[in-house]
């Protein structure tokens, strides 16, 4: 097998569920958002063997369906939480090494994948699922290449359950924290980013040369130039941290050198350029909650989402979250506060996202043979007065229990009983 | 969250708690050095009608006025009569309620943007700094400052950050335009004092200590017996006037300001068991802690809380990012509440304060959900009247009764939507933010051309 086959192993493959757990369910009378075509009232949507069985308003119900009533309710796909270390750490706790498994030391690391430091039983995955999120696209951190993300589902016993696609994204970092790689100098990123690009393209004409040790030194190691040949052939999307405009601008210069294939993430003063953004056809992960200037970003603006849609931009939202990764629904909901669209708001923490990582064809809406990660909120899932009633990852129901739900029931009624 | 590490606790709400006493006069003397020059700009009075008032201090009204007159609250209620030249505003559809508090601020001591240069909120060079005050750092030219205040926020309590287990005198400022902070200090609001437990002093004098919970309380108890020491060698002078005069000490001024509880204790403290400790240390030295900030556990002992009548001021949700906020929950200001205790939302952050109301509208929801009934009522009064008690301000301020400061804010819709903005932000009857005039959204001096948009941009 070849390297480059190792590097883009597709899980998609993984989705097929347990049959053990392959119970079919039908989610009946909610207003359902498909997300991919107009909503549905009092619609049906069907579950079978962890897929989406059957959508629409006149569905019929096996008898050995369970059946959810969700008369009043809202029925969406399951929320999409792209570039977070959510996943990745125990617990996120700043100084304790111990709990975090999300960075390795040095500037340049392609080759290295969070794939093997997934934890299905980490501590901030059950209230991220209790509001509705059901995968995640898990990025490594610190460094100018911090390395391989991947879509996974957060719900599973082993990584082997839980992953979607490895790697899904090459983390490249364009703004203040990729500086010290380039050696002080954000022209210095991309010198060091076309040195490596083009030795990874030398690497691969020159294979032999290089066995034979019979070339210069290369900018990276073997197996870190080998990392990034699907970057270069431009099919394992970039997301390209940048905030600045200048950053941006970079960030559209390099891919258009190498032809790669780019998602902007966070991207504070996109605003500013939201028509040569549209023009090549890049997608933008924005934090809609970011509003305080910095060097990094000097025009950050609540409404930058609103902005660039109407650019014409394909939008996603995502936010880094104090409260440990649970707040996703309610960035989308501060995104339409803002002026941005409902509709475009939930396609953004669902479709886009998907279509983002590259699996638009399995994840992301309420279709036919989709992956069944299924929400029924008992409201405008926006909203704080809402709260998903049932998570289904793949088919199957997530229960409503986390470490602060024993909590609080333990200390309901004072003193409490140990 | 250039500090991470504080929450306080709440004002008195349930109907069975007693309201606490409140603290001796704490307003300074008439020759306190950096004394405010705030001044109240004059406006005309303002008829705000037909909205859904929470009051903050009574059940909520629809179809509802408040009249703001010279700075005050006129009234609140439906038969209210304009005096002539009034600026009348119907506001159907719309929502009052007070101007939002934020006990837990480092507005202005660790400005935007961010730089090193502007780090003024730690002196983190000894575990004890009692002598420095937050006003001394304060930038009012912070441009986090209007974003707050598009957020509803009115009034703040500006800290020293947590590295020291006693970081020094908080500043309570109103939130309006100003050259100076002297023109923002909120005229008779007594002073803080900012103490911190756990994590962060340890962790920060680790090699001359303390290094360990059993340093940080032994660090406490020697300061505050040097500080009876201090104000018994004054007393005696006082009394004698024989003798050499004592030698004034910054330090200790401030901790016999907290035995004479003329300072108001504002205590960063995570952990159930260490707020008991730090309980039984006000016993000890004969002081009141005022309120626990960021305590992500008083759930756990929301009975003594109560009881204590000390105030929690807390996140709605934050938890988990380092060991002391491991426990916290969604459900921590609703157990307060129900337990009698004084509940708090706080911020300690630029992003957060924007969204006091947001914050609140989760710990309602999830208290709700958790089958543990908070009102509209309720929830309001942990982003005002009860931030305003934990800063000695609620007879002035922190609801909407005749008398008190117009400290207002007129919502789009429900304060606990998410979709619902400060539309207009009165600071004692001082419009200092209008969503829909670019003439009432300040800019400080740092956004005009850097590019930073600023509010309503």
């Amino acid at each position: 097998m070849s390297a480059a086959g190792l590097v883009l192993v597709v899980a998609v493959a993984l989705l097929s569920v347990p049959p053990a757990v392959a119970q079919t369910v039908a989610i009946v009378g909610g207003k359902v958002y498909p997300v991919s075509g107009p909503p549905i009232d009092r619609g049906t949507v069907l579950l079978r063997d962890g897929r989406i069985a059957a959508v629409g308003a006149e569905v019929s119900v096996p008898d050995d369906a369970a059946r959810i009533d969700a008369t009043g309710k809202w029925v969406t796909p399951g929320l999409i939480q792209t570039g977070s270390t959510l996943g990745l750490h125990l617990l996120d706790v700043g100084g304790q090494v111990d709990t975090r498994e999300d960075s390795l030391e040095g500037p340049l690391k392609p080759a290295f994948n969070v794939a093997d430091a997934l934890d299905p039983t980490a501590l901030p995955l059950p209230p991220a699922r209790m509001q509705g999120i059901t995968s995640a696209v898990a990025v490594p951190t610190t460094g100018l290449i911090p390395g391989q993300g991947v879509m996974y589902d957060l719900f599973g016993e082993r990584v082997e359950s839980l992953l979607v696609r490895s790697p899904a994204v090459m983390v490249i970092d364009f703004s203040r924290s990729g500086k010290a790689a380039g050696g002080g100098s954000r022209a210095g990123i991309m010198k060091r980013l076309r040195q490596v690009f083009r030795d990874a393209l030398e690497y691969d004409r020159r294979r032999d040369d290089f066995r034979r040790a019979a070339m210069q030194p290369l900018a990276a190691s073997a197996e870190d130039l080998e990392a990034l040949k699907p970057v270069l052939r431009g099919e394992l999307p970039v997301l390209a941290i940048a905030n600045r405009k200048g950053d941006i601008e970079n960030a559209l210069r390099i891919a258009r050198e190498f032809g790669l294939k780019l998602v902007l993430w966070q991207g504070a003063e996109a605003w500013q350029i939201g028509a040569d953004i549209a023009r090549a056809r890049v997608p933008v992960v924005v934090e809609p909650l970011t509003d305080v200037p910095t060097f990094d970003q000097l025009a950050p603006r609540l409404d930058n989402a609103t902005l660039l849609r109407a650019a014409g931009v394909n939008v996603i939202i995502a936010q880094r979250d104090e409260a440990l990764h649970r707040n996703l629904r309610f960035a989308a909901g501060n995104a339409v506060r803002n002026g941005l669209d409902w509709n475009v708001a939930l396609r953004a923490v669902t479709l886009a996202a998907a279509e983002a990582a590259n699996v638009g064809d399995c994840y992301g809406s309420l279709e036919r043979g989709k992956v069944a990660n299924v929400v029924v909120w008992s409201g405008d899932p926006f909203e704080f007065s809402s709260w998903a009633e049932h998570v289904f990852i793949r088919g199957r129901e997530v229960p409503r229990v986390s470490r602060q739900t024993q909590l609080r029931e333990r200390y309901r009624k004072l003193p409490p009983t140990y | 969250m250039n500090c991470l590490l504080l929450a306080a606790l709440g004002a008195a709400i349930s109907a069975c708690a007693a309201r606490p006493a409140p603290t001796a006069s704490p307003a300074p003397s008439k020759s306190a050095p950096y004394p405010s020059t705030y001044q109240r700009r004059s406006a005309p009075p303002v008829l705000i009608r037909n909205a859904t008032v929470l009051t903050a201090a009574g059940a909520e009204l629809t179809n509802a006025s408040v009249l703001i007159v010279d700075g005050k609250i006129a009234g609140v209620g439906t038969n209210l009569t304009a005096p002539p030249g009034v600026v009348d505003m119907d506001a159907t559809g719309k929502f009052v309620t007070p101007g939002l508090i934020d006990v837990h601020s480092h507005l202005g001591v660790y400005a935007a943007p961010s730089t090193s240069a502007e780090g003024d909120g730690n002196e983190a060079t000894r575990p004890v700094t009692a002598e420095v005050w937050a006003e001394h750092s304060f930038w009012p030219q912070d441009p986090q400052i209007p974003l707050a205040v598009a957020g509803g926020v009115t009034v703040i309590q500006a800290l020293p950050g947590s590295a020291n287990l006693i970081g020094g005198r908080s500043a309570v400022l109103r939130l309006v335009p100003a050259r100076t902070v002297q023109e923002m200090k909120y005229p008779g609001a007594p002073y803080g004092l900012k103490m911190a437990c756990g994590e962060n002093p340890k962790r920060v004098y680790g090699k001359t200590g303390p290094s360990t919970r059993m340093g940080n309380m032994a660090g406490y108890r020697s300061a505050f017996i040097e500080a009876q020491r201090y104000g018994e060698k004054w007393e005696a002078w006082n009394k004698s006037k024989s003798g050499t005069k004592p030698d004034r000490d910054l330090k200790l001024e401030t901790l016999v300001g907290v035995l004479r509880g003329q300072i108001l204790v504002q205590n960063h403290c995570y952990r159930a068991d260490e707020m008991a400790q730090m309980l039984d240390l006000g016993r000890e030295f004969g002081f009141r802690i005022r309120s626990f900030h960021h305590a992500a556990e008083a759930y756990k002992i929301a009975d003594l809380l109560a009881k204590e009548q000390v105030a929690a001021s807390i996140w709605s949700d934050w938890w988990g990012f380092k060991m002391e906020s491991l426990d916290g929950i969604p459900e921590n200001a609703a157990l307060v509440q129900q337990a009698g205790g004084i509940a708090i939302i706080h911020s300690d952050s630029e992003n957060g304060i924007q969204r006091l109301n947001q914050d609140a509208a989760k710990a309602m929801y999830e208290g709700r959900q958790a089958g543990l009934p908070v009102t509209r009522e309720q929830a309001i009064r942990w982003i005002t009247r009860n931030p305003a008690w934990a800063l000695g301000i609620d007879s002035l301020t922190g609801t909407l009764e005749a008398g008190k400061a117009a400290d207002v804010v007129v919502w789009s819709g429900d304060p606990f939507s998410v979709y619902s903005k400060a539309e207009r932000v009165y600071n004692e009857g001082s419009l200092v933010y209008d969503r829909n005039d670019p003439k009432h959204q300040w800019r400080t001096d740092f956004n005009l051309g850097t590019g930073a948009p600023g509010v309503g941009r």
